[in-house]
């Protein structure tokens, strides 16, 4: 086995894995913020609701995004020391800004929002959240920039072959950056409104199915209440309507930001990247024609095997350049031009295939795209069949509503892979457009360590792949009961006292807690 | 003398102090768990004592070791690289003990809060030790070659200075975690760790001390030595008030012994970031394992307003969870059903 190979799908599972936290953190962060400051501003006891629920799902994720976090940052010395000793001049910097700037005050500030409940004046308390949603707002940005310093070198010069940092702001405001990190935080968005339409329309059907909730013969929904069930109170009904319209707007501004500012990104990959983007298209020839099917063996890297079924004419054109006739080089035009700027074979005298694995570009372009519209198109359905107040009586709406939870997750994920498989042969890709620095790129070969050994690397591979889905597997069952359980799982106060299940304590026991000194919120 | 470096050393050296100085303690309380609590509720009070203040104390080891990465690459590199196996296990570790935190309440059974509890135990000491493990062996040396790569198999680095500095960790935060608890708790739990605190704290900390002896017998000053001296006058200090009672002034003797007993390993080092066992011209030192002036200008800057507001936060949260935590504390665990209408009716 090559260490190589072992070394890249180690780092590719921890990082698709731990960004499958980091965008709902990102989405639902600024919600929960916004919900926690209608209450304060209003005092209305749904706002306080929405708080707390939707708050203890963000906690339940949040640690283990924290937790897998680590394991990032660490890696790059561990499995990728050739590349840390390459970039550290330039790459380290933002990692050492993120923590510096952006993740000490998350976490800090977070520590003070979960304890801070009843403790903290309502302002504090409410400030102390919107301090740490800030926080991982601004840690993102510094990651972003991070990952497109290797999408497009900027802000250095090469000094004995080893790029050194001449511009902090070049770095900080990358154009590659900037386009990506927007891109990412509106998809951020869409996945916490995704959550926020799935569970709602959850909580609805349920209301309805249990007799709760009815509607009247123009299909308005007439509100009830059912004391024997715990928590279904006149107020959760408004708590989760509101969740799922506000859940609605939320996707489709996320969604809409998606798509402009993925435009923007793709035009400047066609400049900087264009061998990523003629992969993208599996486009073997130079043409103007967008592919929407293709058929044949991408995965062979190779042209001859790639058939176009139907091809949009001049819509490449437009996505690249924003007309219709512009002619985008294709991969065997762009073969022999990498070749000579970088070379054909590496030191060691194997040959460079500079041409990504297609079958990764081509379908993880091409599934980003189509979980993201299917995902913006739900929520548009979604707020229109609202529109009377609740949600169809459907067993399979709601599953659907449910399912659709994943859509956003999964465009996440793909455009990832899309990105970072498509930089492929480089980890530091190399900018033929003028703006980046000439000279400045690294092959993903010469990036391991050269001390990882086989066995080093499977081992690590193994015991966090293997833990990893243990923790997804809790993580989720632990999502799915308290969702169940709806608003009662987060305020024991709402939840019913069942003294048989109360923890054993005898009423008499001088040891048992007295409600006033009890913390409003303990581990 | 390379200004830049040796502040980012410093700078470095001080991240790594406030991680042991903080995280030692949240560590030291995962490994009481099965130690000095005895029962559900026990551990309860402990780890509310750590509860709201370590996810921001662990974000110190997350900062030493960005920082390295940007001021010192071929440190990092070559440091990381070399300990790929025992780093493996801190990672897993540390994302055992977070889970374990959040998650231990959340479920339905004491078994579950019970078996969250031990992987919370495990992960901590396996965390520490390997930490303890690192920083030992950054100052006495592993086997590198020229360009910093390690010579030998994945367990190269796995000496006596290993495990003594894995134990010197460990140790430590045993012996500060008790006196914080007995700083921070109230009850029974205030009053074990406090015994366990002076009666183990003399075999606890022999390992540290032995490390802070082994680097001064290398490479020491009148600087370190000195250290030394108000370490040793410091944890005295501590071990008596910790006897008689006053866990505060107990906790700021532990804090000193810390402070000063790992400045004077990390000044005895200098300028040595890293030393080769194979040739001491292989060493990596602030000299040539450092970022260019421009990254390490940038750096500063970004440290020198950030450290002050994240001490500044850090110091008022510890103000506003000031306050003992006790069993008559803890609410009953919160037991919920699912809101819908029960079968059949």
């Amino acid at each position: 086995m090559d260490p190589l190979e072992i070394a890249r799908w180690q780092f590719g599972i921890t990082t698709v894995y731990h960004f499958w936290m980091v965008p709902l953190t990102l989405g639902l962060g600024p919600v929960v913020a916004i919900f926690q400051t209608m209450w304060v501003r209003t005092g209305e006891e749904r706002w306080l609701r929405m708080t707390k629920f939707w708050g203890k799902l963000y906690l339940i994720n949040f640690i283990l995004g924290v937790a897998t976090g680590l394991v990032q940052e660490f890696q790059f010395g561990m499995a990728w020391s050739e590349y840390s000793r390459f970039v550290g001049d330039v790459f380290g910097a933002p990692l050492a800004m993120e923590g510096l700037l952006a993740f000490f005050f998350e976490s800090i500030f977070l520590g003070l929002w979960i304890f801070g409940w009843g403790r903290l004046p309502k302002r504090v308390h409410l400030a102390t959240l919107w301090i740490a949603v800030a926080g991982s707002v601004v840690s993102a940005y510094f990651i972003i920039v991070a990952n497109s310093w290797m999408q497009h070198p900027v802000g250095v010069e090469l000094v004995d072959g080893r790029p050194v940092m001449t511009d902090i702001w070049a770095v900080l405001t990358n154009n590659t950056a900037i386009a990506a990190y927007t891109h990412t935080i509106f998809g951020a968005f869409g996945v916490g409104a995704a959550f926020l339409i799935g569970i709602s329309w959850y909580q609805l059907w349920q209301r309805r199915r249990d007799g709760v909730d009815e509607v009247d013969a123009t299909g308005r929904v007439i509100v009830g209440e059912a004391p024997s069930i715990p928590g279904r109170d006149r107020t959760d009904h408004s708590v989760w309507i509101r969740s799922l319209r506000i859940g609605t707007v939320v996707a489709i501004l996320g969604f809409g930001g998606v798509a402009i500012t993925g435009d923007v990104q793709a035009k400047l990959m066609f400049d900087q990247q264009p061998m990523k983007m003629a992969a993208a298209e599996a486009a073997c020839h130079t043409g103007t024609a967008f592919s929407v099917f293709a058929i044949g063996d991408l995965g062979a890297q190779s042209c001859d095997d790639v058939v176009n079924v139907i091809e949009v004419p001049g819509l490449l054109s437009f996505l690249a350049h924003g007309d219709f006739d512009t002619q985008i080089k294709g991969v065997n035009d762009l073969i022999p031009e990498y070749q000579e700027a970088y070379g054909t074979t590496t030191a060691d005298g194997t040959e460079i295939n500079y041409v990504p694995i297609m079958a990764v570009t081509y379908w993880g372009f091409r599934l980003m795209i189509g979980f993201g519209a299917l995902a913006a198109f739900a929520a548009v359905v979604a707020l229109w069949m609202t529109r009377k107040g609740t949600v169809p009586r459907s067993k399979w709406i709601m599953r659907l509503a449910l399912l659709g939870i994943l859509a956003p997750f999964a465009a996440n994920s793909a455009g990832w892979i899309f990105t970072e498989m498509g930089r492929q042969p480089f980890v530091v890709a190399p900018n033929p457009n003028p703006s980046g620095v000439d000279g400045v790129f690294m092959f993903t070969a010469a990036a391991v360590s050269p001390t990882a050994t086989v066995g080093e690397l499977l081992f690590s591979l193994i015991s966090l792949a293997t833990v990893y889905g243990a923790l997804m597997v809790v993580e989720v069952i632990l999502l799915v009961r308290f969702v169940r359980g709806g608003v009662g799982s987060a305020m024991p106060e709402l939840a019913p006292h069942d003294d048989d299940h109360g923890g054993g304590h005898d009423p008499d026991d001088p040891d048992a807690p007295k409600s006033g000194d009890v913390l409003a919120f303990a581990y | 003398m390379d200004i830049l470096p040796t502040i980012w050393f410093i700078a470095i050296a001080a991240l790594w102090i406030g991680y042991l100085l903080l995280e030692g303690f949240d560590l030291g309380v995962g490994m009481h768990l099965f130690l000095t609590a005895r029962g559900d509720r026990q551990r309860r009070v402990m780890i509310n004592t750590i509860g709201p203040v370590w996810d921001g104390n662990e974000v110190w080891l997350i900062t030493a070791g960005a920082a390295t990465f940007a001021a010192f690459p071929f440190w990092y590199a070559s440091l990381f690289s070399t300990l790929y196996i025992p780093l493996t296990l801190v990672l897993l570790g540390l994302i055992f003990r977070a889970v374990s935190i959040e998650w231990r309440g959340k479920g339905r059974t004491p078994r579950w809060a019970r078996r969250w509890d031990i992987a919370m135990a495990a992960g901590s000491f396996v965390s520490a030790f390997g930490v303890g493990a690192m920083l030992t062996l950054t100052t006495t040396g592993l086997p590198i070659d020229a360009d910093g790569n390690r010579v030998g198999g994945p367990f190269a680095w796995l000496t006596g200075y290993a495990v003594l500095g894995g134990f010197a960790v460990v140790g430590f935060c045993l012996i500060h975690a008790a006196i914080f608890l007995a700083l921070k708790a109230d009850g029974p739990v205030r009053a074990a760790a406090r015994t366990f605190a002076v009666r183990w704290s003399p075999i606890a900390l022999l390992p540290i001390v032995a490390w802070v002896l082994i680097m001064q017998l290398r490479s020491g000053t009148v600087v370190t030595w000195t250290l030394v001296a108000v370490a040793v006058l410091a944890v005295l200090f501590a071990w008596l008030n910790a006897r008689a009672g006053f866990e505060g002034r107990a906790f700021a003797g532990t804090a000193v012994f810390l402070i000063a007993g790992a400045a004077s390993i990390f000044a005895a080092a200098y300028p040595v970031v890293l030393p080769s066992t194979i040739d001491p011209a292989f060493d990596l030192t602030v000299a040539n394992a450092a970022s260019g002036s421009y990254t390490l200008t940038v750096m500063t800057w970004v440290a020198a307003f950030g450290l002050p507001v994240i001490i500044a936060s850090q110091v008022w949260t510890y103000w506003v969870f000031r306050h003992r935590v006790s069993e008559k504390h803890i609410p009953l665990a919160h037991v919920f059903t699912a809101a819908v209408r029960p079968q059949g009716e």
